[in-house]
């Protein structure tokens, strides 16, 4: 049982663009359910825009969102953009799904908190989750 | 949003409709932490301007696309919406998927609505702790219309009656036969009864078993001239959906004209009162007394002491701990 006032870490689990693939990003949100966090998913076919908006109206702590269709270089940035222009940029953007290593370190760079990969298992999801919120501090 | 803004810092930008700062007030309520509580009395004292409505029912009855469709039908008409969707938390995690939003999706981009997911976190009844606090800032917030989705409910959760101006219980079709509808419990608070799914052909045996239900009782006319009206929809084809808003707005008017609203109005306060002293009991329980909770548990399954007596006992010890 959750102690009391204990705040689960919220996760919004999001699938942006044409990629009707949402097995893992499922498997995703029930993981984190089991390990305490509240998860809202967004479900398929999402815009960039309803995204970020969305996660500064559920006040999220994390905003993932899977790929599996290559349009990472395009999305990530986007999502970035507009989380900055909505004053949501303390919201970490964690990227998952399959992309080249080098789209990785470039999405890094541009302010993505962390991607995590195919093969991740579910256990180091939920503690990067954990970690990204712990470094970031109260809010 | 900067770091650690402490919650009556932002109560001002709450009142200026500034969704980060809504938000940001939302995560604080649902924390129930110390603090929040001297900015919720500030906001508590803008709030009574928004119609503030229930819409309830079994799961899957289709209160979120309800809602979806509810919102654009009254962004049509001008007026801003404000949504607390609540979905359960798991009561061996305590975490939740929060899953309304995907239905409401096509909303989010539209300004004049704000949509909130919450989790219930061990509150029963249908609501969480924090939803009607949500209900205050979205109210001071300027959202005319605020609508509060319960967790799909079984016969029994009801509280949702006891927090809102006008309760929509949503039934679907294939779910049960005649007996169901004249069940005690959930069927019996509805100012409005809606019928989802309509487009199924099953949807008629529906409406038929409720509308006997409703010829036969004596409280589909609740005393202040309302009869409760039934309005079957379809959220597919947005069939039903103008008669429903007239009959949501017909059903304030009702309330206003009759004096119902002040009633209702003072049994919300009451109800959010009593609950509160729930919620700061359970907290102080929970926090100092686990001690003492655990000792009588003992006692109870060596056959010592039985629910009853125990419980005495832990009241007593909790008011001479609290005696000057």
């Amino acid at each position: 049982m959750q102690a009391p006032n204990t705040q689960p870490i919220r996760v919004m689990i999001a699938k942006v663009g044409l990629d009707g693939h949402d097995r893992g990003v499922k498997i995703v949100a029930r993981c984190l359910r089991d390990a305490g966090m509240d998860v809202i998913y967004t479900g398929l076919h999402r815009t960039p825009e309803e995204v970020a908006l969305a996660a500064v109206q559920e006040d999220v702590d994390i905003l993932g969102i899977s790929i599996l269709s290559g349009a990472q270089m395009t999305v990530f940035p986007r999502v970035l953009e507009l989380l900055r222009g909505q004053h949501g940029s303390d919201i970490a953007v964690v990227g998952g799904g399959v992309m080249p290593d080098e789209d990785v370190v470039e999405l890094k760079r541009m302010g993505v908190s962390e991607v995590l990969l195919q093969d991740t298992p579910p256990q180091a999801i939920v503690e990067s989750m954990r970690r990204l919120v712990r470094e970031r501090g109260p809010r | 949003m900067g770091r650690a803004v402490p919650p009556l810092a932002l109560v001002q930008q709450v009142l200026e409709g500034r969704l980060t700062a809504v938000a940001r007030m939302i995560t604080h309520a649902e924390s129930g932490e110390e603090a929040c509580h001297e900015a919720l009395a500030e906001i508590y004292r803008h709030t009574g301007k928004a119609h503030v409505v229930g819409i309830t029912g079994v799961p899957g009855s289709g209160k979120s696309a309800l809602v979806t469709r509810l919102c654009k039908a009254l962004r049509a008409g001008g007026r801003s919406v404000g949504v607390i969707a609540v979905d359960p938390s798991s009561p061996f995690s305590g975490g939740s998927i929060l899953g309304d939003r995907i239905r409401m999706n096509e909303l989010v981009t539209d300004p004049g609505v704000f949509i909130r997911s919450m989790a219930t976190r061990g509150a029963l009844g249908g609501l969480a702790r924090a939803s009607l606090s949500g209900v205050d800032i979205l109210d001071a917030a300027g959202y005319d219309v605020v609508l509060i989705e319960t967790v799909g409910v079984g016969q029994d959760e009801i509280d949702v009656v006891q927090a809102v101006h006008t309760t929509l219980v949503v039934s679907a079709p294939g779910l049960g036969d005649d007996i169901q509808a004249i069940k005690a419990g959930v069927l019996e608070i509805a100012d409005i009864h809606v019928v989802g799914k309509c487009d199924r052909s099953d949807a008629h045996r529906t409406v038929t078993d409720l509308k006997n239900m409703l010829a036969m009782g004596h409280r589909n006319s609740q005393g202040y001239g309302w009869q409760v009206p039934l309005i079957p929809t379809s959220s597919v084809s947005g069939e039903g959906i103008p008669e429903l808003l007239t009959a949501i707005d017909g059903h304030l008017e009702a309330l206003t004209s009759s004096g119902e609203l002040e009633q209702r109005r003072r049994r919300i306060a009451q109800t959010r009162l009593l609950k509160s002293a729930e919620n700061i009991l359970r907290d102080q329980f929970q926090r100092h007394h686990d001690r003492q909770i655990s000792e009588l548990t003992d006692r109870m399954m060596s056959g010592r002491t039985h629910p009853h007596a125990a419980a005495q006992t832990l009241l007593n010890q909790f008011r001479s701990e609290r005696k000057p």
